[in-house]
Order: C-alpha cells, then sequence, then structure tokens
C-alpha cells in the first residue's frame, strides 16, 4: 500500500534539517518536499486510518484526536525552531506526492503573502480565569424532604433570609464578573498594544480543559520574535494585579489563529 | 525560543488551534475536517471555538 500524504505545513525553504529522531503522525519522520520554490512537510499516513471513512470514524475518539494533534503539533513546534510555518489545519490529507504540487502550485501566491506577513513572528496564547471561589449549590439544602404536615410559622422568616441570601449572593457574583470582564478588556488592550494581530476563541469549556475556575478571557496574539521577552514579561507583571483572576500564558506557537486569508 | 519553560501542552488548547486555526484547504484531498461532523462526541459542545458564530461573552462589550 503506498500511503496517503499527510500535510502539516507549508514553509520557505529553511537551511536547517528537522531533529532525526522526529516523527510525526502514526511515528513516522516527516519529510520534505519542495516544489515552486516552497517546502510542503509532509509524512506518509496508512490509508486505513486516514481515508475519508476511518478518518471520520477516527475524529469521533477523543482519544485519537488527541494523540493524532499532539503529533501533529510535534512537528509544527520542531518547524518553529528553525522557520516560520504555515501550519495547515488538523488532518489536511492527499492522495500523493503529486496531490500536494498540485495543491502547492494552486494556492502559491497565497501561501507566499502569507508566510511573508507571519516572517518572524509567533503566536502566544493568553487565558483569564476566574478562580471560582463561589459556593456551589444551595445555601441550606434541605436533607429532610420526607412529608412534612404544616410548614411550621418559623418558615416564612426562613424563606424570606433564604431570598435574600440568593439575592445577595447573585450580586456578588455579578460584581465578579463585572471585575474580571474589566481586567480582561484591559489585559487585551494592553497586549495588543505589543501584538501585530489578535483573535479572540470562544471560552473554553471547563469539562475539556479541566482547568479550575471560569474562562473569560481565551485570546491568541502575533508576535514578532524580538518583541516576545517583553510580551511575556508584560503578561508576567499583570499576573499580580488581579486578585481572584488566574492568567495563563501558552506559547510560543506557530501562527495557527492567524493563517487565514482574512487575517 | 526559550522565553518560558515548556510545560506539557493541554489537549484543548491544542485543538483550539488545530480544529479552528490553521490554514483550511480544500482541492484534491479525501477530507476536510471543516466537513467532519463532530456532534456525536460532542467536541462542538466542549471545544466551542470550532464553532466561530460563538463569540466571546466580554466581546460585545468591547
Amino acid at each position: 500500500m503506498s500511503g496517503l500524504r499527510y500535510v502539516y505545513a507549508v514553509c520557505r525553504p529553511f537551511g536547517t534539517p528537522l531533529p532525526r529522531q522526529l516523527t510525526g503522525v502514526g511515528g513516522v519522520p516527516p519529510k520534505q518536499l519542495v516544489h515552486h520554490g516552497l517546502v510542503a512537510v509532509v509524512g506518509q499516513v496508512p490509508e486505513e486510518d486516514f481515508a475519508e471513512q476511518p478518518l471520520r470514524a477516527h475524529l469521533e475518539d477523543l482519544d485519537w484526536l488527541g494523540t493524532t494533534a499532539r503529533a501533529h503539533q510535534n512537528v509544527i513546534d520542531a518547524l518553529t525552531v528553525v522557520t516560520s510555518p504555515l501550519p495547515l489545519r488538523l488532518a489536511t490529507v492527499f492522495r500523493d506526492d503529486s496531490g500536494v504540487r498540485a495543491m502547492i502550485e494552486q494556492r502559491e501566491e497565497t501561501f507566499l503573502r502569507t508566510l511573508d506577513r507571519l516572517d518572524g513572528r509567533v503566536e502566544w496564547g493568553v487565558k483569564v480565569y476566574s478562580e471560582s471561589t463561589e459556593t456551589s449549590g444551595e445555601p441550606e439544602a434541605s436533607v429532610d424532604t420526607g412529608a412534612r404536615p404544616a410548614p411550621s410559622p418559623g418558615k416564612t422568616g426562613s424563606g424570606r433570609d433564604y431570598l435574600r441570601q440568593r439575592r445577595n449572593q447573585r450580586k456578588e457574583s455579578e460584581e465578579k464578573w463585572e471585575r474580571a470582564e474589566q481586567f480582561s478588556r484591559r489585559l487585551h488592550e494592553s497586549l495588543s498594544g505589543y501584538a501585530e494581530d489578535t483573535r479572540i476563541h470562544a471560552p473554553q469549556n471547563a469539562a475539556l480543559s479541566r482547568a479550575p475556575g471560569r474562562n473569560i478571557l481565551n485570546a491568541a496574539y502575533l508576535v514578532p520574535r524580538a518583541e516576545s521577552e517583553a510580551f511575556v514579561e508584560l503578561v508576567d507583571r499583570t499576573k499580580d494585579d488581579a486578585p481572584g483572576l488566574r492568567v495563563e500564558l501558552t506559547g510560543p506557537w506557530a501562527a495557527y489563529s492567524f493563517s487565514g486569508e482574512d487575517a | 525560543m526559550t522565553v518560558v519553560e515548556r510545560r506539557e501542552v493541554a489537549l484543548v488548547d491544542l485543538l483550539d488551534r488545530l480544529l479552528a486555526g490553521g490554514v483550511v484547504i480544500t482541492g484534491d484531498l479525501t477530507l476536510r475536517i471543516a466537513d467532519v461532523d463532530l456532534v456525536r462526541i460532542d467536541l462542538n459542545a466542549l471545544i466551542s471555538s470550532v464553532n466561530e458564530n460563538v463569540p466571546a461573552p466580554w466581546e460585545e462589550m468591547l
């Protein structure tokens, strides 16, 4: 079986060889396919995993998706060390090398334009979480659910207390939410000053991220490598003036969030 | 670049980029991930960034 071609990224030719032990999807070392002055970084993948039907099935398997995503990122990471790659979306698969070459020819101008725009830039991810200090659940959940003849006179008072308590709680969490939003807006504004471009991703769901607290800001910043140290320092400094909030920095990434033509 | 020490990248950060970012190529290929129906593993619900129509809640206030 000949196998399909999995394309990780398109780059300008880079002088430095990739690490010899580098492997990508399926444990296969990626190779460079040079065409029209561009390099497609390509790995061979088996049809039984990457043809349309099996791929469709695999993509519904979070474990498979995770393994494949990490293998993909492994190659992109190595490329980011030696060049500024234009990463392709996960699982971009062609039938053979000539399919890859045809794709390069077709999109040559766009690739060159985007590679120029991304040259010497990296992506940083910044997330803000509000720490979950909320008392979860009901303030005084009644354990006693058994039949009770008639509510005692005192019940009315406790009902009112309960409502007041709930109201106060709601007010508190609204204020907290507002503070968190204000902080995130200010942070985003000051970080944008260092960035050539920004993207706001939707907040991450705690069920998947397993990160404590609620994700308020999930943003990506395109920053020149030369400015990256200043950018990271700025993020570090803001961490201290955010009581009850958590700021997380990820990167440097290849410019995944800025690879579109509309960017 | 060694500005920060590298930690294990969280899968969700990775998927934010690999499923919502990167160049989407149409043409002579077997499958576009954009066409894949991820609903069955509830990935759409989990990774809301896959659906770009969902804005960050605070973005409206900018």
